[in-house]
C-alpha cells in the first residue's frame, strides 16, 4: 500500500491552513472570519491525519470545527455587525507589529536551516492500526496525575463560568 | 488492471484497507446511489404511512399508490425557480446546504454494511461519524444567518443549542456502549465500527441487552438524542410551522430546499446505523451464537428472498384490487410490473453466491429499516415539545442519567 502522506497534501492542506488564516484577519464580516477559521481548523486535523495520528485529527474536528466554534458563531451572530463593520479593523502599532513579524519569521527560517540538525531523520512510526489504544494507554498509564490534574481544572473553569453567568445560584 | 480489479475479491477486507482505489470507488457510488434511492422510498413512505395514522389515503394519482410521487417531486423542485434574498450574504446562503449535505453523506464511509462491505474501517470510525456528523449544524447556522431574515436566525438558534445539548448526552450513551467493547484479554476497547460489531459477536450478545438494565438505558438514551439530533419530531422546533414557518430553509426555496430535505433524511438513516452497530449487532443476523449449524444458516440466508417474494404477492393482490375501469389501466399494468420485478430480485436473492453476500446487508438494513419506521411513528403521534420542556429533557434528565449509565457500566465491566 502506498503512503497517504505525499507532499503534494501537505503542500495543499499547509497552503489551505495559512489561506484560511489569512482570511480570519483581513474579513471585515466576524461571520465570514468564523468560518475562514473553521476551514483552518479542518485543514489543520488534515495534518494529523498526515502524521498518522487520527484519534487527535477525529478530536479536533469533534471539539473545534464542531464544538467551539459553532458557539462562536452563536455569539457572533448575535452582535451587531452593522457598527462593527464602521469600526477600524487594525490597530496603528506597526512597529511593534514588524518586530514581532521578523522575529517569528526569523525563529522559522532558523529552525527550517538547522531543522535536519534539531529533529531525527526519521521516527519509528506508529502502528495507525492501534493509535487510539495507544494514546488511551498513555493518558490512563504512565500520564494518569497529569490528565485527571486537568480534568480538575476545567471542573473548576465550568463552575466558575457557572457562578459568573448565573446572578441567584 | 484487471488483475488489480479482480485481486481485491480474494483479500476479504473492504476496499479502504486493501487500498484498492476502483473498489472504493465502486462502494462509494453503490452507497451513494443506494442512499439516495432509500431517501426517496422513505420520502414516500413517510407521506404515505402519515396519512394512514390520520386515516388519509396520501398520494395516490402518480403512479399506483403514488408509488412515483418522489420522482415527480424531485423534477418539480429541479424546475422550480432558485430565489435568493435580495440582502442575504450571498456565498454564505450558497455554502450553507452543500455543508449539511456533505457532512451527512460523509459518515457512510465508515458504516459497516457487513465484515466487509464498508469503503472503509477507520480506526476513529465511531469518533469521525459523531464529528463530521456534528459538522452539519455550522450548516444551519449559516442558512439560518445568512438569510438575513428574522425566521430563520430564531429557527438556526434554536436548533444549534437543541443539536449541541442533545450530543453531550448522545456521546456519552456511545462511550458506555464502547466501554464493552474493552472487555477482552487484552483489556482494550475499539473505536472502529467493524471493530464494535466484532467485539458483540465474540461477547455472544447485542450491547442492548450487556448489563441488563444498563445498556437498553444508554440504547434509549441514544435513541431520544439521535431524533433531536437530527431535528424530527417531536424534536423538531427549528421548524415548528406554527411559529417559525420552516424554521432556518424558510428563504430556501427548489432545489437548494431539497438539498436540505436530502441532508435531514440521509443523516436520519446515518445515525440509525451508529444505534445498529452500536447496540443492534449491526450486520450480525439474529441468534448468531445460539442458532449456529447448516441448518439454520440456510434458513435465515433465504429469508431475503422470501421477504421479497411476499412483497411481490402484496403488489399481485393490490392489482387484483384495483378497480377494472379503464381509467385505471395503466397503474393496474404498472403495479403488476413492479410485483414481478420484485418476485424477480426475489427470485435472485436464492441464487447461492448472492445468497451469501447479501445477507450481511440485508440484516443490517432491515434494522436500520425499522428505525426509520420508528421515526415516521414518533411524527405521527408525539406532540411536539415546547422549548424550554426541550431544553430541560436534554440537560437535566438525559444528561445525569447517560453519565449514571456510564460510571454503571464501568464498574459493571470491573466487577463482573
Amino acid at each position: 500500500m502506498t503512503p497517504v502522506a505525499t507532499p503534494f497534501f501537505f503542500y495543499f492542506l499547509a497552503g489551505l491552513t495559512l489561506l484560511s488564516a489569512i482570511l480570519v484577519i483581513t474579513r471585515k464580516n466576524a461571520v465570514h472570519s468564523a468560518l475562514a477559521l473553521i476551514l483552518g481548523l479542518l485543514a489543520q486535523s488534515g495534518l494529523y491525519l498526515m502524521l498518522y495520528a487520527p484519534f487527535v485529527a477525529g478530536v479536533q474536528i469533534i471539539l473545534y470545527a464542531g464544538g467551539i466554534m459553532v458557539l462562536f458563531l452563536f455569539v457572533i451572530m448575535l452582535v451587531n455587525l452593522e457598527r462593527s463593520q464602521k469600526e477600524e479593523q487594525f490597530n496603528r502599532q506597526k512597529v511593534a507589529g514588524t518586530l514581532a513579524a521578523i522575529a517569528l519569521g526569523g525563529l522559522f527560517v532558523a529552525v527550517f536551516i538547522k531543522g535536519k540538525a534539531l529533529f531525527p531523520a526519521s521516527s519509528n512510526q506508529i502502528a495507525e492500526g492501534s493509535n487510539t489504544q495507544q494514546v488511551g494507554e498513555l493518558l490512563y498509564g504512565q500520564y494518569m496525575f497529569a490528565f485527571e490534574i486537568a480534568s480538575l481544572l476545567l471542573l473548576v473553569a465550568i463552575i466558575g463560568a457557572v457562578v459568573m453567568a448565573k446572578k441567584r445560584i | 488492471m484487471l488483475d488489480y480489479v479482480t485481486s481485491y475479491l480474494s483479500s476479504n477486507t473492504t476496499p479502504g484497507q486493501a487500498g484498492n482505489l476502483v473498489w472504493a470507488l465502486i462502494y462509494i457510488l453503490i452507497v451513494f446511489g443506494g442512499v439516495s434511492v432509500a431517501v426517496m422510498a422513505m420520502n414516500w413512505l413517510e407521506r404515505k404511512a402519515l396519512a394512514h395514522f390520520q386515516i388519509r389515503l396520501g398520494p395516490m394519482r402518480v403512479g399506483p399508490h403514488g408509488l412515483l410521487q418522489p420522482i415527480a417531486d424531485a423534477i418539480k423542485l429541479l424546475t422550480k425557480e432558485d430565489i435568493i434574498p435580495e440582502r442575504a450574504d450571498r456565498l454564505v446562503f450558497w455554502i450553507a446546504p452543500l455543508i449539511i449535505l456533505c457532512a451527512s453523506f460523509a459518515v457512510y464511509v465508515v458504516i459497516p454494511f457487513g465484515p466487509t462491505h464498508a469503503i472503509t474501517d477507520l480506526n476513529i470510525g465511531i469518533l469521525f461519524m459523531l464529528g463530521v456528523s456534528s459538522l452539519s449544524v455550522l450548516g444551519v447556522v449559516m442558512a439560518g444567518w445568512a438569510s438575513n431574515s428574522h425566521y430563520p436566525l430564531i429557527g438556526s438558534l434554536r436548533s444549534s443549542a437543541q443539536m449541541i445539548s442533545y450530543e453531550v448526552a448522545m456521546g456519552l450513551a456511545v462511550v458506555s456502549a464502547i466501554l464493552m467493547t474493552s472487555l477482552n484479554p487484552s483489556g482494550t476497547g475499539t473505536l472502529s465500527m467493524i471493530g464494535i460489531v466484532e467485539a458483540q459477536q465474540r461477547q455472544q450478545i447485542w450491547y442492548l441487552f450487556k448489563f441488563f438494565p444498563l445498556g437498553f438505558i444508554a440504547f434509549a438514551i441514544f435513541a431520544i438524542a439521535m431524533v433531536a439530533e437530527t431535528n424530527r419530531a417531536p424534536f423538531d422546533l427549528p421548524e415548528a410551522e406554527s411559529e417559525l414557518t420552516a424554521g432556518f430553509h424558510t428563504e430556501y426555496s427548489g432545489l437548494r430546499w431539497s438539498l436540505f430535505m436530502l441532508g435531514e433524511y440521509a443523516a436520519m438513516i446515518a445515525v440509525s446505523s451508529i444505534a445498529v452497530t452500536l447496540w443492534l449487532g449491526g450486520w450480525l443476523r439474529p441468534f448468531p451464537n445460539a442458532l449456529t449449524g447448516a441448518t439454520w444458516d440456510l434458513a435465515f440466508s433465504l429469508f431475503p428472498g422470501f421477504l421479497f417474494l411476499i412483497l411481490a404477492a402484496v403488489a399481485w393482490v393490490g392489482v387484483i384490487r384495483m378497480p377494472k375501469h379503464p381509467y385505471f389501466r395503466v397503474q393496474t399494468l404498472g403495479l403488476a410490473g413492479f410485483g414481478v420485478v420484485l418476485g424477480l430480485i426475489g427470485l435472485v436473492l436464492f441464487v447461492p453466491p448472492v445468497r451469501d453476500r447479501i445477507q450481511d446487508i440485508f440484516w443490517f438494513t432491515a434494522k436500520v429499516a425499522f428505525f426509520m419506521y420508528m421515526y415516521i411513528w414518533y411524527r405521527a403521534t408525539f406532540p411536539r415539545y415546547r422549548f424550554d420542556q426541550l431544553m430541560r429533557v436534554g440537560w437535566k434528565v438525559l444528561l445525569p442519567i447517560s453519565l449514571a449509565v456510564l460510571i454503571g457500566t464501568a464498574v459493571a465491566g470491573v466487577v463482573l
